[in-house]
């Protein structure tokens, strides 16, 4: 909304603030001037303002120039009006506000002007316009938006000729059609509230006004409607309409019922101006239950205690003495249009011995419907005396309570940021496609359903889902940065996915991670799956953080932690795995299926995991546990076989470990020689086809003793026997 | 090797440990690779020409019998000196001294680490300076009821307020009644109400949170957002304390020149409500582009609990007590405050497309290692 300086100060004199300082103060007192722009010489400036939504009497001059008046303790003028003298009317003109309507139409004024000249806006509506870049359409029609502008009260000026009998305050009738100003047609529902006459329907109230009633250049007589509608009735039906206007917007958010009566006359005020005259008096129908609960509301008590309970300490404060005096609220709420009496809450109490004990009886401005409760006009208090002028004080402070899960969302944050995986953050929603795709079918939800979860009015197609899954997200972001010719890549998000039903959706945290990128092989892996090996031991790494006992034999039938080849769709077969914490699955990582990096347009493998966090967090964090180093020197065994490719490292960390060697401490497969050009040179092969050759090294140290050579020789000859039995050859 | 034999004139105590600590100097100061090493030992020792014999032989030939024994003590640790300097060379990798043998130029070689999110991390830094104020974290669902997210924060139904807050919904709801139908929250203000019912006063949390709305994506707005909300509820809160808070929770943020300004708004969950901006971190005031000439960055909302927000959660928690009269407006007060992370994190870090901080773009993050 637009405001001229210019105008605001035609209601208020005797400002001396220049413009850019009007705005300030206005600002300050939450009436928020955004811009000011410059008019030119004696034109003022042009304010841009934000006017929050609980302030609709202040969406107009006169209701920001009551502010200022506030402000500066100034008198703001009356709006006066002069009509010229009335015709008399044969029968005063009928308007009638049907049963069913009384509580959604609570004031109803009408006014009949005769041989009026419909004729293009000159003078200050013409001039104001101009300021405005408002663009004027006739005398009549700018009557009533120069109005609505200057004080706030919408209105409508009908063609008289075109009203049957009079005027009809109704319900309209279920398929009841009318056409607007702006040409639709409408239909309407039962609980549309519409101004009618005998026969039809002329508009829709508070919203907007007819077609076949509206004021043309052929217009003679006019009747000029100021009335007051329920804000609810007003919503529903701009909304059902999607026609959100300037009046609807005002009485949705509560007009002022006592505006009717001034909106109307000046509004004829100004269509006289070209000529005609009123017929007979202002037509004012009053429905007395609703002016009861608007304009004629019951005083409030407010109590000085409570404005001072509330707002506390100002800057301004002596010892022992508040600057917040009851001279003060006095002041403040007269200014903005409240009546207070000071209410004998004790006759037998002097009034001055102690302003603690003031309290008023505040009687509410009937533009104020935002104003009903004590703690509004404290509010009105400490927003006209100054925030800024409140001290900084500070409460006492409590124990901080650590969240439970504070704790391992950090450690597992910083693992992976210590790992080299950066940390984003992907959108929330999903595709259907994606969502079918995705969704993580082996987390243990017997008990509650994991479907997915649809939006009713989502942001696009792309976006249909909440993410049942992070992998999706994840591999947007990897497509993104591929697209981008960034082609090493490490990222990882901590997010919440979303499985259940419409009544009950579960929330559980998640952790993606998604890796590309040209990398080197190492002495175990070969370039092309030494990506899924680094996730795999990013996952180790994070679940050894929690109290899992993820040992160094992770291999072991002992251990808490399997892998199993079995993986989702989503993820490459034989290029995949599952984790398996106590027999659960707890994370899958691996590469990307082909067809889901197809569909993507991706240039280069990605390889992705997801973890299951709510599992990984009933687990409590790992305390660490130190124990007793060794002082006797261990012993290291290198060993060097040649296996069959059937052969697993599982297969053979287990039949060591079968032999239960205590003073085997570590077991460590050093590296892997395959030959990968066996056809082509069969006497350089390290390993015949279908075999390859394992560098293997043991540790052997004792807490007790120094290890003797004889039982070094016993265990590897244990050792090399059991390889032999998997089918292994020794090589030297 | 024409170096002169130093002369020595006396053969007392003093002039003996003179000599020998110049001569001691003379290997020290001669440094040499390992590869130098052979021609090091042949100076010094070598079994005929080297300078330690020739010396020796000079002075031991003039010396008076009684000076022959601390000489040669003297000769041995010399000696000894010598052999230290030769072992230590031959000891050290060959890379590390062969100056020419490396291009230390080269870049390093470890794998960088990750890199914290610039939005997690600005949000992490608000949690912690309301930590240090002690405030407690409390987290709420992202999918609410419209009861939590609006009823209860004193938006009715069909309210204009709710305008404001365009609002993702769920599907399936209608058949629900309104209260019970489920959406993304816009805001983290449903965590007040949680806690509230959960838990009698005195209240201290901070809420940082992930929020939507139904709002088309440009360069300052996002579907999705992070919001940090603050709760204080107790007997005798004011608006004062509200403005200390934040005063001082903005200076721990941005510095201790910084300062704050309040400005009346409105929320429908507080009274009275306030914008609250800070003065501009890149100018101190004076105006720039970032604070569009302003001088001033606006940066959250706040207010005091309005009394109907008291209400609706003493109604609750009459469901589980019927006396539960913790939360009587006429006893206890509090404030409430909430400000946008991807706001604050653009601010300080000069970002001009909100976007980029859901992208996953290495380009973007790689600014914040
Ligand atoms: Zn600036």
């Amino acid at each position: 909304m637009n405001i001229l300086s210019n105008w605001l100060r035609s209601y208020v004199h005797g400002i001396t603030a220049d413009d850019r300082q009007l705005a300030e103060d206005l600002t300050l007192r939450g009436i928020a001037v955004e811009g000011v722009h410059d008019l030119g010489l004696g034109n003022g400036h042009l304010f841009e303002m934000d006017i929050t939504t609980n302030r609709v009497d202040a969406m107009n001059h006169y209701g920001i120039a009551r502010e200022a008046a506030t402000i500066y303790n100034l008198p703001l003028a009356p709006l006066d009006t002069a009509l010229p003298a009335a015709q008399p009317a044969p029968n005063p003109f009928s308007v009638q506000i049907a049963p069913e309507a009384q509580s959604l139409c609570g004031r109803f004024t009408a006014r009949v002007l005769r041989n009026v000249t419909i004729t293009p806006s000159t003078g200050q509506v013409a001039g104001f316009f101009a300021l405005l870049g408002s663009k004027p359409i006739s005398n009549a029609v700018d009557a009533s938006n120069f109005v609505l502008q200057g004080m706030g009260h919408p209105t409508h000026a009908f063609d008289l000729d075109k009203i049957d009998g009079g005027i009809v305050v109704r319900l309209a009738h279920k398929g009841e059609r009318l056409k607007l100003l702006d040409g639709s047609e409408r239909t309407l529902e039962a609980d549309d509230l519409v101004i009618a006459d005998h026969t039809k329907a002329l508009s829709i109230a508070g919203v907007m006004g007819g077609w076949d009633s509206m004021i043309t250049a052929e217009t003679k007589n006019i009747l000029v409607e100021a009335a007051w509608f329920d804000p609810v009735s007003i919503r529903r039906s701009s909304r059902r309409h999607g026609l959100h206007t300037d009046a609807s917007h005002r009485f949705e958010r509560g007009a002022d019922l006592n505006a009717c009566p001034v909106a109307n006359a000046l509004v004829a005020e100004l269509i006289l101006q070209s000529g005609g005259a009123p017929e007979g008096e202002l037509v004012d129908v009053i429905v007395p239950s609703v002016a009861a609960r608007t304009a004629n509301r019951h005083p409030i008590a407010l109590s000085l205690r409570q404005v001072r309970r509330h707002l506390g300490t100002t800057l301004d404060d002596q010892p022992g003495q508040s600057a917040l005096t009851a001279d003060l609220v006095r002041q403040v709420l007269t200014a903005l249009g409240c009546t207070l009496t000071e209410a004998a809450t004790n006759g037998l109490q002097p009034i001055t011995s102690n302003q603690q004990q003031t309290t008023f009886s505040v009687q509410l401005p009937s533009w104020r419907l935002d104003l009903e409760r004590e703690i509004d006009l404290v509010e009105e208090v400490a927003r006209v005396y100054g925030y800024n002028r409140f001290a900084n004080t500070l409460p006492t402070a409590l124990p901080v309570i650590a969240h439970p899960l504070a704790a391992a969302e950090s450690a597992v944050r910083a693992r992976l940021l210590a790992l080299g995986y950066s940390e984003a953050i992907s959108s929330s929603f999903a595709s259907e496609a994606d969502g079918a795709a995705f969704v993580t079918t082996n987390r243990n939800q017997q008990s509650t359903p994991h479907g997915l979860i649809a939006l009713e009015n989502p942001l696009s197609d792309e976006a249909r889902l909440l993410r049942p899954s992070l992998a999706p997200g994840m591999l947007t972001m990897l497509a993104h940065n591929l697209n981008r010719d960034v082609r090493e890549v490490r990222l990882f998000e901590q997010g919440t996915i979303f499985t259940g039903s419409a009544e009950q959706v579960v929330e559980s945290p998640s952790l993606s991670l998604g890796l590309t990128g040209d990398l080197p092989p190492t002495r175990l892996h070969n370039a092309k799956d030494a990506a899924v090996f680094e996730l795999k031991s990013v996952i180790e790494s994070l679940l050894s953080l929690f109290a899992a006992s993820v040992d160094a034999l992770s291999t072991s039938a002992a251990s808490a932690l399997a892998f199993s080849p079995d993986a989702p769709a989503w993820l490459q077969p034989g290029r995949s795995a599952t984790a398996l914490l106590n027999g659960a699955p707890i994370a899958c990582f691996g590469e990307l299926v082909a067809n889901q990096r197809e569909a993507r347009k991706l240039r280069q493998p990605v390889f992705l995991a997801v973890l299951d966090l709510d599992a990984l967090y009933r687990l409590p964090l790992r305390r660490a546990a130190a124990r007793e180093l060794s002082r006797f020197q261990a012993v290291e065994r290198d060993f060097s076989f040649t296996f069959a490719d059937a052969v697993q490292w599982r297969t053979i960390a287990q039949a060591i470990a079968a032999l239960a060697i205590p003073e085997l401490t570590r077991l460590t497969p050093v590296e892997i020689f395959r030959d990968a050009k066996t056809a082509s040179a069969p006497a350089a092969s390290v390993a015949p086809a279908g075999h390859y050759a394992l560098l293997l090294r043991c540790v052997f140290q004792s807490t007790q003793r120094t290890l003797r050579e004889d039982e070094l020789s016993e265990w590897s000859t244990r050792l090399i026997a059991a390889l032999s039995a998997l089918g292994g050859t020794i090589r030297t | 090797m024409n170096e002169t034999i130093p002369q020595l004139l006396n053969y007392d105590e003093p002039s003996l440990d003179a000599a020998f600590a110049t001569l001691a100097d003379e290997v020290r100061a001669e440094t040499f690779s390992p590869r130098d090493a052979e021609a090091f030992r042949l100076h010094w020792l070598g079994r005929k020409q080297g300078r330690l014999k020739l010396i020796s032989d000079a002075w031991l030939k003039s010396a008076p019998a009684d000076a022959r024994k601390p000489l040669g003590i003297r000769f041995n640790q010399l000696k000894q000196q010598i052999e230290v300097a030769l072992a230590a060379a031959v000891a050290a990798p060959p890379a590390a001294s062969a100056k020419a043998g490396l291009d230390i130029t080269l870049p390093g070689s470890v794998r960088a680490p990750g890199i914290p999110h610039p939005l997690l991390k600005t949000m992490n830094e608000i949690v912690a300076v309301f930590h240090d104020l002690g405030y407690s974290t409390a987290l709420g669902p992202q999918v609410e009821s419209d009861f939590y997210n609006f009823e209860a924060l004193n938006f009715p139904p069909n309210h204009p307020a709710r305008d404001t807050q365009d609002t993702l919904l769920l599907a399936g709801q209608q058949a629900r009644p309104s209260r019970d139908r489920l959406l993304m929250r816009t805001h983290t203000s449903p965590v007040q109400i949680r806690s509230m019912i959960a838990q009698a006063p005195p209240i201290r949390i901070v809420v940082p949170g992930k929020v939507h709305r139904n709002d088309a994506a440009d360069a300052t707005h996002s579907p999705v957002f992070h919001q940090v909300e603050g709760l204080c509820v107790d007997t005798g809160i004011t608006f004062s304390d509200l403005k200390g808070t934040l005063d001082h929770a903005m200076k721990a943020l941005f510095g201790s020149s910084v300062k704050t300004r309040f400005f009346p708004s409105f929320f429908p969950f507080t009274e009275p409500s306030a914008d609250v901006q800070i003065s501009c971190i890149f100018c101190a005031g004076a105006g720039c582009r970032r604070c569009k000439h302003s001088g001033w960055i606006e940066l959250l909302g706040c207010g005091m609990v309005d009394p109907t927000v008291f209400s609706s959660v003493t109604e609750e928690r009459r469901k589980l007590n019927p006396a539960a009269d913790a939360y009587n407006p006429a006893k206890i007060s509090g404030f409430a405050f909430g400000m946008g992370v991807e706001r604050i994190a653009m601010v300080q870090h000069g970002i001009s497309d909100i976007g980029q901080f859901y992208s996953g773009d290495m380009r973007f993050l790689e600014q914040f290692a």
